[in-house]
């Protein structure tokens, strides 16, 4: 069986919804939704990689280092403020995040 | 193309991205609360130099292929220098307000105003692109300055968790936007509108179809439309009541812009595919956000509800997918940023005694007599916001009726008209509890003159004074619209 690009877009939207699924039922901590949010957007540079490769368009592969550029600045922006969240309550917990309500 | 054509198209932009990054220098060693205010002063005289270079354009009505710089990756035409000028206003409101708030709460910092830069620029990328990757790249420029933003106190626990709740859900955000782009990319083989619009005019595939829908979902978190408007209340509640100002004003504009860039430009062929999604999107946020905000005790996330169910308002002008809806948005749009700011200036002029800010609306009661002007300036806001005539407010929901009626989509603009209705009742009983309760006597610190000022002309513009603007308004939003379809 040859793999064609179907293959790679299920596997891509398998990662996807993985990693959307990752930041909505995880109970436990925060860092768990920045890695959930890492997979999706590796699950789009799959996307735009197996695309470019079979449309013999090289935009895709310029577009996925954009992506892998800006997840890296995104991360790092995450971390700080979960840095900054954890010294004022002491906890990342997600189930003690929502202090504000309504 | 020529390379310093480009470079002269983009020239606002430039100034904004070479003078954040002089600022950033300059806040490295300036750390004094002087230095922050002079830093904060420049980056108002930057804004204010960007809108001078954008104005031309937009009064020139410069648009196609004359306004396409970077080999078709930037557009510096007229429904995006129509755009800047609101962005421009509302952040440079933002900083002005910003300094005295700040030194009240822990001492001001430069990085502030270059943060601020840094999300304008990203917006007006956004706002520019013709380009998937441009629309991307300054979306994130513009969403990273703005979790930071909301995190700025840092000692204040609602800040941080504004900010965590901002972070992981523009993430996400982002996230669904780009899988939609990577569809819509694999499935037309291009990333430029022109390109989209070329291959999705002849017919829309599935995956196409896919690719727009997840990017009008990620589109629809970045303006807060229902069902993607959950963190809009918390963020906007947590967040340093500055950054509410900006977060309601700036990014607002500048993400519809960017759905109208997408829908008209890159679906415009496809209006069909896109119509029912945005209508209803736009009555789910005008219900959603009048109820919302029935039961609210907080005053900011009042307002966060109410500019969901303003944006709804707006949608409704996108779904008639015509010039004049493009235009009626905007002239919405126009008095919509005005409105919030002037709503928020008046909250942050509410402070007791020792210059705590109150947030409840049960502080507001009796505003009328101890603090008469600040309740005239919110006064007018609410009833500019219900649209009551003949306050500013009504004349946005009136053309983005129309438009919609013209358009045939008589229903839409019926259900939005009683929408409107729900919320004249929360807006209204802010009003009342400003002007026939017992008074609360707790608003009774001293305000500063630049939050006067700021409240006295939104609160005129918005008042039934600005009636006299329609007509430039209205010809001005119709130069920025008639660009955008002249194009497709």
């Amino acid at each position: 069986m040859s793999i064609g690009i179907e293959h790679y877009v299920v596997v891509s939207s398998i990662l996807f919804v993985l990693g959307v699924l990752g930041i909505f039922l995880n109970r436990k901590n925060v860092i768990i939704i920045l890695m959930a949010i890492e997979l999706i957007l590796l699950s789009v540079n799959i996307n735009l990689v197996a695309f470019s490769s079979f449309l013999g368009d090289l935009t895709g592969q310029v577009f996925a280092m954009f992506v892998l550029t800006v997840a890296a600045g995104e991360a790092a922006v995450g971390l700080a403020i979960l840095v900054i969240y954890f010294r004022d309550r002491g906890t990342i917990a997600v189930d003690d995040v929502s202090h504000m309500k309504g | 193309m020529d390379w310093m054509q480009s470079l002269r198209l983009a020239a606002p932009e430039e100034l904004l991205s070479i003078s954040g990054l002089v600022l950033l220098l300059a806040s490295a060693w300036g750390q004094t609360a002087k230095d922050a205010r002079a830093v904060n002063w420049l980056a108002v005289l930057v804004l204010a130099g960007a809108a001078a270079m954008v104005a031309p354009t937009l009064c020139q009505g410069i648009g196609g292929e004359a306004a396409l710089a970077f080999g078709g990756l930037f557009s510096a035409d007229a429904f995006a220098a129509f755009a800047k000028l609101l962005i421009f206003a509302a952040a440079g409101a933002s900083l002005l307000v910003a300094p005295a708030f700040f030194e009240r709460h822990g001492g001001y910092r430069a990085e502030f105003p270059v943060l601020v830069l840094f999300a304008v620029l990203g917006m007006c990328l956004m706002v520019s692109s013709t380009n998937l990757l441009t629309l991307y790249v300054g979306l994130e420029l513009n969403s990273l300055a703005a979790y930071v933003l909301a995190a700025f106190l840092k000692a204040d626990e609602r800040s941080a968790e504004a900010g965590l709740k901002y972070f992981v859900l523009g993430a996400l955000a982002s996230g669904i936007l780009l899988f939609g782009m990577s569809l819509t990319y694999g499935f037309t083989g291009t990333v430029s509108y022109a390109g989209i619009a070329a291959v999705t005019n002849a017919g829309l595939s599935k995956g196409a179809l896919f690719g727009l829908t997840f990017m009008l979902a990620g589109l629809a978190f970045k303006i807060s439309a229902v069902p993607f408007h959950m963190w809009t209340p918390d963020v906007y509640e947590g967040a340093p009541t500055p950054v509410t100002t900006f977060f309601a004003s700036a990014p607002k504009v500048a993400a519809l812009a960017l759905t109208i860039r997408v829908t008209i430009e890159a679906f415009g062929g496809q209006t069909a595919a896109w119509q029912q999604i945005v209508g209803f999107a736009a009555l789910a946020s005008i219900v959603v956000g009048a109820l919302g905000a029935i039961g609210q005790k907080n005053i900011k996330r009042l307002l966060a509800y109410s500019s969901i169910n303003n944006v709804g308002f707006m949608l409704v002008g996108l779904a008639a997918a015509s010039s004049e809806g493009v235009a009626a948005m905007l002239v919405y749009l126009a008095i919509y940023v005005p409105m919030t700011i002037g709503g928020f200036v008046a909250v942050l002029m509410l402070r007791d005694e020792s210059g705590h800010q109150l947030e409840a609306i049960s502080d507001l009661a009796g505003l009328s007599s101890t603090r008469p002007l600040i309740a005239l300036g919110l006064g007018s806001v609410m009833f500019s916001m219900a649209g009551i005539p003949f306050f500013f407010g009504f004349w946005g929901k009136f053309v983005v009726f129309q438009a919609a009626v013209a358009a045939g989509l008589l229903p839409l603009a019926l259900i939005a008209a009683l929408g409107s209705v729900i919320g004249a009742f929360y807006y209204l009983k802010i009003v009342k509890v400003m002007y026939f309760d017992e008074p609360a006597g707790k608003a009774t610190g001293h305000s500063d003159m630049v939050h006067d000022w700021l409240l006295a002309v939104s609160a005129l513009f918005i008042s039934p004074l600005g009636w006299l603007l329609t007509k430039g308004l209205g010809a001005l939003a119709a130069i920025a619209a008639g660009v955008l379809f002249a194009a497709t």
